[in-house]
């Protein structure tokens, strides 16, 4: 073997080296938007994603975020600013909610989240959306949390506060 | 002399190969890493203890378990997932409760009924204790259902999963009952 070609062995070496890499990276990438099959409950222009809302939580004018699941995962960490408004999988849960948003102007902008389980598994996100649509509120976003709160939101290093 | 020439220019590229070796080496280990460090305790550490009472008054001690193969099952009545593999974790305690494993639910339900008629329904055949944000954050942070963990005979935590996992869940578990 001749000094050129261990040149092209390294080259072809780094090559491999590289590709295999980019497709490491790729594999840990998270979903990074909406799944292109979207539940017709909650259209995509409807749906926020973590990041987005970060920003929005920023600015003085922060929307209304409502968080529709667990108490006790909210106990456990919540969206700094959000309130629990009760799993709206549950009739108790939707009369919370129904509750909490009453005598608000319904051009509101109220963010809703859960994140106890996959979205697309999720029994509360899609009623509370439904509930506050049938409500007339015409300005609904629905975080959304792929796998789950802790995933999309705290391991991402996204601010939460614990306590209830 | 040509051979020699060769050897020498090979020589000198082997320090590079293992410096180029010394820095791929974490970038391919890279995807391991991140899987068996995402969220929760770690592995390899112990289990943290707690004292609670199960559905049936019973007391559980975690430490108590010390020489079992506990499988810690986070869970909630509302999260369809957890109810789907929960079968399997039945049929698992029947098959290998005489081999030392034992199955530990814990209800991250806001309240007790309706933990208690689930858990009727599903005629679970080990003890449910109701968990709460404390017991979540002692774990690392349960922020998603379900999420289960295999702790070996020591009390050291051998896996953490996210989500359902049966088939990785089940071999984990032969692993460690035929390696004692």
């Amino acid at each position: 073997m001749n000094i050129r070609n261990l040149r092209i062995s390294f080259a072809v070496s780094l090559l491999v080296i590289c590709a295999a890499y980019g497709m490491c990276v790729q594999a840990q990438q998270p979903a990074a938007g909406p799944p292109v099959q979207t539940d017709a409950s909650i259209p995509p222009q409807a749906m926020l994603q973590p990041a987005e809302l970060v920003q929005m939580l920023k600015p003085s004018a922060k929307p209304l975020v409502l968080q529709t699941g667990s108490h006790v995962l909210y106990a456990e960490a919540h969206i700094p600013g959000s309130e629990y408004a009760g799993p709206a999988g549950t009739s108790a849960g939707i009369e919370a909610l129904r509750a909490r948003v009453t005598g608000l102007n319904k051009d509101t902008l109220i963010v809703i989240y859960c994140g106890c389980c996959p979205w697309s598994r999720c029994p509360n996100i899609k009623p509370a959306y439904q509930q506050l649509r049938s409500l007339g509120f015409t300005n609904v976003k629905a975080l959304y949390l792929a796998d789950n709160f802790g995933t999309d939101w705290v391991e991402k290093g996204y601010p939460v506060v614990k306590g209830r | 002399m040509e051979r020699t020439a060769r050897s020498r220019t090979v020589a000198s590229l082997l320090p590079l190969s293992r410096l180029l070796l010394l820095l791929i080496a974490p970038i391919i280990h890279l995807p391991l890493v991140a899987q068996t460090s995402t969220g929760g305790v770690g592995v390899g550490h112990s289990a943290p203890n707690f004292s609670r009472v199960d559905l049936t008054h019973r007391k559980i001690v975690l430490s108590s378990y010390r020489g079992k193969i506990v499988l810690l099952n986070f869970w909630a009545t509302w999260c369809e997932p957890c109810l789907t593999e929960m079968p399997t974790f039945v049929e698992w305690q029947k098959e290998y409760g005489s081999r030392n494993f034992q199955v530990i639910g814990i209800s991250m339900d806001d309240a007790a009924p309706e933990v208690i008629a689930t858990v009727s329904r599903l005629k679970l055949n080990y003890p449910v204790l109701m968990g709460d944000e404390y017991l979540g954050a002692d774990y690392g942070g349960v922020l998603g259902l379900p999420v289960t963990f295999l702790i070996d005979r020591d009390g050291k935590i051998q896996a953490r999963y996210q989500g359902t996992s049966l088939t990785r869940i089940h071999s984990d578990i032969q692993n460690l009952l035929q390696s004692h």
